[in-house]
């Protein structure tokens, strides 16, 4: 185990079960430095979809014949892949839904109606992503409940002395924080935020997405209460993403969506509803797009989150000091040590669309945009950043070429 | 020339980086502002007419975005003085595209015409002018509060 945990990634081996990796784009190599919007997919997790729909799809939990059965053992496996991925107590805890972010709106709309009210106080952060924020924001609203943040500092890090004066303005109710941010990659202290919510009788709403495909996750260990990720940003398909929530909150919980599925008996004039987790999964859902979900896991579990993360570490590394070496770059968020591999920065004189579209040209993939965090850009003063992330299947040459491409975009831009 | 040399052929970047018009006008008779969601683009337009009150007399932009969505800006304003709010409102896009000059994709087309969607808004609120389906997201944000 120790041999395996020290072992360095051979991504050139890796790269082959990624067919994009095979193409030119404009002409050169793909450097695609976009993992934080969503990750390409190995060939293990689209044979394993493709089969399962050839071989074993029906519709899961109603019919009795062989495939039906097929299909929900297959579903369900993928239930049990999830639970263990976060080390969550029990898979009756963890929900299958569309996206992180309708993970984050169930807590919001479940949750929040119906405890949520004036003299409450809902607790997030100056570098959440929307999906975190706006749903807090309007649920909020609804209720007649406070909506606080908490700010951070110079270096996007969580100003924990703000928590005091956020108790004053009335009973903290829920704290949502994302355990890595998706725009600078700091890692924020969701154990002590959690700590401080139970102390405060508040629950904790985590939202994993960026940080559950880059580093492991033991939610018994965070201390929180939901923990929210998605299947599109560890390799897996698009369409589906998990809620681990706490037991006894998810049985005390109204249901979300409503429908078929999700109900034990209906009649003319009314319906009681199922045991968790079906209770939240209403409908058809996106079975094998959850299958492969599973699958995804087996994938990077078996790769080992510990050395994707040592070598994202030393990706970001390589960037950041390839990046101070170039005038009028400059790089947003704290010291490599304290975050994964987002680089987030703007380069005097050019706006980051330019910045994006010149590298494009380089063959070289960046985000450039809000990040769907404006508030965060808002408070750097700045209207988007161009942002590089990297995975797995990252090269230490595509950092280079990175680097090479914004002296490009500087010569075009004469600054 | 590579389609890469012609996205920031000289003329655009002479007028990125030296935009004519620009700065807010004092006493605007027409004003409006306008933004790109997708990449953060802004712009705001003023607008004085002349003694006729019709005429574009002098324009101004103020903004902060990409390079194509600030030199069209910059581009339209040279385009539009001295022409009148009626026949500004009714100028098709492809007016101001033939003089950017260069291909653009979807997503960089937009950039392109945020400026010329923000003039027809500040002119229809100013004037009544006609505005076109295309450009009304542009004049109504879609909030609670």
């Amino acid at each position: 185990m120790a041999v395996e945990a020290s072992r360095a990634l051979d991504v050139h081996r890796l790269r082959a079960d990624f067919a994009v990796f095979d193409e030119l784009v404009n002409g050169r190599p793909f450097a695609y430095l976009d993992s934080a919007s969503s990750t390409q997919k190995p060939r293990q997790v689209l044979n394993a979809m493709r089969e399962f729909y050839e071989h074993s799809y029906a519709n899961v939990h109603r019919g009795v014949y062989t495939l039906a059965e097929r299909a929900t053992a297959g579903y369900e496996s993928a239930r049990e892949k999830v639970r263990a991925f976060v080390n969550a107590p029990s898979n009756r805890e963890v929900i299958f839904t569309r996206s992180a972010t309708e993970a984050l709106n169930l807590v919001a709309y479940a949750w929040g109606l119906d405890n949520l009210g004036p003299g409450d106080v809902v607790v997030v952060t100056e570098l959440e992503h929307h999906a975190n924020f706006v749903p807090w924001q309007f649920i909020a609203k609804r209720t007649g409940a406070e909506f606080a943040h908490i700010p951070i500092d110079d270096l996007g890090e969580l100003q924990l002395d703000a928590l005091d004066g956020i108790v004053a303005r009335g009973n903290v109710k829920v704290v949502a924080n994302n355990l890595v941010s998706n725009t600078l990659g700091t890692i924020n202290p969701v154990e002590r935020l959690a700590e401080w919510a139970h102390a405060q009788g508040a629950i904790m709403v985590v939202d994993a997405a960026q940080a559950a495909p880059h580093r492991a996750i033991d939610v018994q260990a965070l201390g929180c209460d939901f923990l929210a990720f998605s299947s599109h940003k560890l390799c897996g398909p698009s369409g589906v993403g998990a809620l681990w929530g706490r037991r006894e909150l998810l049985e005390e919980m109204q249901p979300f969506n409503l429908g078929g599925e999700m109900i034990r008996s209906v009649a003319l004039d009314r319906t009681s509803w199922n045991e968790l987790p079906y209770k939240f999964e209403a409908g058809t859902p996106a079975i094998a797009e959850a299958y492969g979900f599973g699958v995804a896991i087996d994938y990077v579990s078996a790769i080992g989150l510990e050395a994707i993360e040592r070598h994202e570490h030393e990706l970001l590394v390589q960037a950041m000091d390839l990046l101070a070496e170039i005038p009028g770059v400059h790089v947003f968020g704290p010291p490599a040590d304290r975050r994964t591999g987002i680089v987030s920065f703007e380069l005097d004189g050019v706006h980051p669309h330019d910045v994006a579209q010149i590298l494009d040209w380089e063959g070289v993939a960046v985000r450039a945009g809000h990040h769907c965090t404006q508030p965060l850009m808002t408070r750097l003063g700045v209207a988007a950043t161009s942002r590089a992330s990297f995975y797995l299947y990252t090269l230490p040459d595509d950092v280079d070429r990175l680097a090479a491409g914004l002296l490009k975009v500087k010569e075009t831009f004469g600054v | 020339m590579s389609e890469f040399d012609q996205l920031y052929r000289e003329v655009i970047l002479d007028h990125y980086k030296n935009p004519r018009g620009h700065g807010i006008l004092d006493d605007a008779d027409a004003q409006a502002e306008g933004a790109n969601p997708l990449c953060g683009d802004e712009v705001t337009i003023s607008v004085r007419f002349a003694g006729d009150g019709e005429t574009i007399d002098e324009i101004g932009f103020e903004g902060r975005g990409c390079a194509i969505s600030q030199a069209a800006t910059s581009m339209l304003t040279e385009m539009v003085k001295g022409r009148k709010a009626s026949e500004v409102a009714e100028l098709p896009k492809e007016e101001l595209l033939d003089e950017i000059g260069i291909p653009l994709t979807p997503i960089r087309l937009k950039c392109a015409i945020l400026g010329l969607g923000v003039l027809k808004v500040a002119l229809h609120r100013a004037k009544g002018t006609p505005l076109p389906e295309e450009w009304r997201g542009l004049s109504e944000g879609l909030q609670f509060d």
